[in-house]
């Protein structure tokens, strides 16, 4: 099968019967956004601005041909969540894989700023970063509220994993004593 | 400096971070005197904006004073005080040269789609935004406006973003004189675009939202008629029946991703991550909206996708508009509007901080508590 990739395909307009005879540049949901004054010049023909030097590693979207002129160069790619960035700019914006990586590469990113954090020998405030103050200040009901429910909850888990265990502690004592060779058999006796 | 730093979802506290440089001959580094944060920063403060890195300080509607001036800079020079639209724009590419200065190809390596926007994510550029004492100004002969004498810096902070994005979403409107307009949200820009679908001849605006204050602050200050969509139990029917059984002319989304309303898109959005946020405000929009009707979108979603009832935009022959504010083509008619009284930004600004309480910030305006429609943080003492 021929592919239609490699064969020249380019029509010309002014071939085509019938050509704009039904243009009408009121015909413009894009009003007043484009300006339309600077005619054929389209594509990317501008005269550009100097280009900035990358000093940090940017990543560039496979849907660029090049670098934009100016960079930013907050927090380039490091450790773990750096390389999951990387692989998903692989990727392009169309493309799924290259956005759930990089939501999963901000989690990673998470626990990489923590463990920064403790490296400098700095136990980060959690509660004071996330503004537990203004809720003390403002909702203090609402806190209070969560805050009860975080620790009811937790506390009926840790009991619930308690008695779960303390069963099935018994459940193997209980299956040990019905089938010693069984149990026995399978060395897991002791 | 003192910066405000990003360190995962909702964890935002102040630290030190090295000050910025020029980075390139058209840059300039101004000391940021007035730094709002913005419904956009909470779609990062959630964590819902793919390649959000731990670190980046956030921030795009800030004003401040001209420190240094690359060597390519002519129309700035240090001392003066400027407000810095929230895009990042060449102003001489394909697109800036249209006045889509929202949607500069010059700015953002990380991705096509987007324009470059300070303190907003990879995906936005990967600058480091105004939260700080000091921020880094691509293209400064470009974005920075001065600010008149006769204005008050806290109007001049709205200009960046807020007060031209809720313009732009009744601009394209499309408002007709004596249209019904139906804004989904009551947060700043919605409360905005309220304001602002009465300067283009509205006959009607009502606005929709859940949060009492707000909603009690945009019914005054708009103004406008306001509902709670909790005590609403089907928006199209209810839109429907204030509108002679047609629907509104105008729907506009100044929600974005972060919407609740909706059990079902919560999930698949917000927790599972399936879409790019909940789009119920969206979604109401479209089925609210007439026949040949126009929604105009400012609600921000993520790169992925939406479950949107895009069957309904076919049948209805909607129109659907959207963009980033092109805030610097807007600037001039804007400011036109603050002289002459018609906006009146700084009314929205009800929270002042410091800098080193920008935690506190976050909460306050995400969990909106005290009151909170617009919090500014003051570096450098506002100075
Ligand atoms: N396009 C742009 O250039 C641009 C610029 C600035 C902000 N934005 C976007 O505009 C949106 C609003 O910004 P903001 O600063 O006003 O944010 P905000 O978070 O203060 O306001 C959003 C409001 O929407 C309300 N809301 C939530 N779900 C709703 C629903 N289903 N129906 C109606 N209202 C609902 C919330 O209660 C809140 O009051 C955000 O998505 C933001 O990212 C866009
Ligand atoms: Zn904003
Ligand atoms: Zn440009």
């Amino acid at each position: 099968m021929a592919s239609f990739l490699t064969k020249p395909q380019t029509v010309d307009p002014a071939t085509v019967k019938g050509w704009g005879v039904d243009a009408d540049p009121r015909n413009d949901p894009t009003y007043p956004y484009r300006v339309r004054s600077d005619g054929e010049a389209r594509g990317m023909t501008w005269d550009r601005p100097s280009l900035q030097k990358p000093r940090v590693e940017v990543l560039r979207s496979v849907e660029h041909n090049r670098l934009p002129a100016v960079l930013g160069t907050s927090v380039p790619p490091r450790g773990a969540s750096g390389a999951i960035r990387r692989g998903a700019f692989r990727y392009s914006e169309s493309d799924w894989r290259h956005w759930l990586m990089l939501l999963a590469a901000d989690r990673a990113d998470m626990v990489e700023g923590l463990l920064d954090d403790l490296a400098r020998g700095r136990l980060p405030n959690i509660p004071a970063e996330m503004g537990v103050r203004a809720e003390w200040r403002h909702n203090r009901a609402g806190l209070i509220r969560k805050a009860a429910v975080v620790a009811v909850v937790s506390a009926a888990a840790i009991l619930l994993l308690r008695r779960r265990r303390r069963y099935r502690r018994q459940d193997r004592e209980h299956a040990v004593r019905a089938w010693p060779e069984a149990s026995m058999q399978d060395g897991r006796r002791s | 400096m003192l910066a405000a730093d990003y360190r995962g979802p909702y964890r935002v506290r102040a630290g030190h971070k090295a000050l910025p440089r020029i980075e390139h001959p058209q840059d300039a580094i101004v000391r940021v005197t007035r730094s709002c944060i913005c419904g956009s920063d909470l779609h990062l403060y959630r964590g819902l904006v793919p390649d959000t890195r731990v670190g980046m300080t956030f921030g795009h509607e800030f004003c401040g004073i001209v420190e240094e001036v690359g060597p390519e800079v002519e129309a700035l020079k240090p001392g003066d005080h400027v407000l810095v639209p929230f895009n990042i724009a060449c102003g001489r590419c394909h697109f800036c040269r249209q006045g889509l200065f929202g949607n500069c190809h010059e700015a953002n390596a990380e991705a096509t789609a987007a324009g470059g926007i300070y303190g907003y994510s990879h995906t936005a550029g990967g600058y480091d935004g105004g939260q700080a004492e000091f921020a880094r100004v691509p293209y400064a002969d470009v974005g920075p406006t001065l600010i008149p004498d006769w204005m008050d810096p806290d109007d001049a902070v709205l200009l960046t973003d807020v007060v031209p994005t809720g313009y732009q979403a009744a601009e394209m409107g499309g408002i007709q004189k004596g249209d019904t307009v139906v804004v989904f949200g009551a947060g700043p820009v919605g409360i905005m675009a309220a304001r602002c679908a009465w300067l283009f001849g509205a006959g009607r605006v009502i606005v929709i939202d859940h949060v009492h204050y707000r909603l009690e602050f945009a019914q005054a200050y708009c103004p406008a008629e306001v509902y709670d969509f909790r005590e609403i139990e089907d928006m199209a029917v209810f839109i429907k029946r204030q509108t002679d059984s047609i629907g509104a002319d105008v729907c506009i989304d100044a929600v974005g991703a972060d919407a609740v309303g909706s059990a079902l898109h919560s999930l698949l959005g917000k927790r599972l991550k399936l879409e790019a946020g909940s789009a119920i405000a969206l979604h109401w929009a479209i089925n609210s909206v007439r026949k040949g009707g126009i929604v105009s979108i400012v609600g921000v979603y993520g790169p992925t996708g939406n479950v949107v009832p895009i069957g309904n935009v076919l049948n209805k022959g909607i129109t659907i508009r959207a963009n980033q504010a092109s805030v610097k083509r807007l600037l001039p008619r804007l400011i036109d509007h603050v002289r002459a009284g018609n906006i009146d930004p700084k009314a929205l600004i009800t929270h002042r901080m410091a800098l080193d309480e920008v935690s506190d910030g976050y909460r306050i305006f995400a969990a909106k508590l005290d009151g909170c429609i617009k919090p500014v943080l003051y570096p450098n003492g506002g100075q």
